[in-house]
């Protein structure tokens, strides 16, 4: 039944691009079936904050989604409201909100639930993280950079508020206060910044700011500030072979073109040191970023082969120190299954005659 | 004492809740209040605090300065960090 509805969504095959020619359900499952094969995850580096991996096997579609479902999709918390009570430094109300916004909370959003849409929503110790901020440059008495004026209790100005001194307010001044339960809930895991020492205002003595933010559950495609990478990117791993050999001292002439340092010389043990006993190998084709300096001219012109290969990416993910990258890793691949799901319904909905609106 | 808070500053009352000029008249209307005790202003050039009343002339006691700023707000104020 299935598989006759899909045929509606068949777009006319393009001889130009034959490849992406909409399939039956049929050649839809023996692509999964030789994907689920074929498909390898090799992990090449990882720690706090990096993770580098190959993605073997793979359609360029698919690590496509993958990589804008961690730009976008995956959701992190970030403070999204901010009430001002007092703010007498130079950053206007607006500013300091958005450089708030803007600062990595770790706290797991899957302690958490999204904010509903439209002004009926709610705070709730469900739905919302308070950090408050309370920073103020009060210079003890004698200590200045500036002069009392008796008569009105204000501070004049004179040269020396040239060089009032300055202290800073950095992310670590946030503090989180527990709303009901979470105190509890949230034991395991105290919220706080992910960076404490980044810096959000600069106050001159007399300067205070005194603010609460309200972090939320969002997603990257909503606001940047929710993007739990600083990048996650692609490439494909670059195949380089030689059409005949390079040897002697054109092999070290190829090893000097290369900025990258992708060939080594290999001795064949014959013939002197400069001799024809060397011939060049290629040692390290991941560190190649595709210059093409090896095939514009000199040796390799007509002899190294520069290609990639289709089916095999080297995937990064930069996490921004919320969430491991490896856990972002795993909460895209948990929206991309969703959003299958999600499609199928719809589409078998549609196979029933009940419409889109139904859920499977 | 004319327009009693109908001057063309009128709405300034409605919302700021007094600011300084609040002290010690606890129990009377905002607007009234700051009738009768007026409202701070600071220096545009010493920053002196001048409480400044209707029909007052716009001007610092301490130097003379026509330009004065009106206090920030008592009152939280919300923005969304984006």
């Amino acid at each position: 039944m299935a598989a006759t509805r899909i045929e509606a969504y068949r777009v006319e095959a393009d001889q130009l691009y034959e490849s992406y020619r909409s399939l039956t359900l049929a050649e839809v499952k023996t692509v999964v079936e030789h994907l689920r094969e074929k498909l390898r995850i090799h992990i090449v580096k990882m720690d706090v904050e990096e993770m580098v991996f190959d993605l073997i096997g793979a359609d360029a579609s698919f690590a496509n989604a993958l990589r804008r479902i961690l730009l976008a999709e995956v959701p992190s918390m970030a403070i999204e409201i901010v009430h001002v009570f007092a703010n007498s430094s130079i950053l206007h109300d607006e500013v300091l909100a958005h450089r708030l916004g803007l600062i990595p909370i770790l706290a797991d959003p899957a302690h958490f639930e999204g904010m509903l849409p439209g002004p009926a929503a709610e705070a709730n110790e469900h739905n919302t993280l308070v950090f408050e901020l309370d920073a103020a440059f009060v210079l003890a008495k004698g200590e200045t950079g500036r002069q009392k004026d008796s008569s009105n209790g204000i501070n004049t100005c004179d040269a020396s508020t040239l060089k009032a001194p300055t202290r800073n307010v950095y992310a670590k001044d946030l503090v989180w206060r527990p709303m009901g339960e979470q105190e509890t809930r949230l034991a395991e895991r105290v919220p706080q910044v992910a960076h404490p020492d980044i810096l959000i205002a600069k106050l001159k003595p007399g300067q205070r700011i005194k603010v609460e933010g309200w972090c939320r559950k969002g997603v990257g495609k909503d606001h940047a500030k929710y993007s739990p990478v600083g990048t996650a990117s692609y490439r494909l791993l670059p195949s380089i072979d030689f059409v005949e050999p390079v040897l002697g001292e054109e092999a070290d002439r190829l090893v000097e073109l290369c900025p990258m340092g992708v060939f080594d010389i290999e001795d064949l043990g014959k013939g002197g040191a400069r001799g024809a006993g060397r011939k060049a190998v290629v040692a390290r084709p991941r560190d190649c970023s595709m210059c093409r300096e090896c095939v514009r001219e000199g040796p390799g012109v007509d002899r190294v082969r520069l290609k990639r290969v289709a089916d095999h990416f080297i995937f990064s993910i930069e996490s921004v120190g919320t969430l491991a990258p490896d856990r972002v890793l795993k909460d895209a691949v948990r929206v991309l299954r969703e959003k299958c799901t999600s499609l199928l319904e719809a589409i078998e909905a549609e196979g029933r005659g009940d419409g889109g609106g139904g859920k499977g | 004492m004319s327009g009693a808070g109908g001057g063309p500053y009128g709405h300034y009352g409605s919302g700021a809740g007094g600011g300084v000029g609040e002290g010690g008249t606890t129990g009377i209307g905002g607007a009234m209040a700051r009738e009768l005790s007026g409202v701070t202003y600071l220096c545009g050039d010493c920053g002196a605090q001048n409480v400044i009343k209707n029909k007052d002339p716009i001007r610092c006691r301490q130097c003379n300065h026509r330009i004065m700023y009106k206090m920030r707000t008592k009152r939280v104020v919300q923005f969304e960090a984006r």
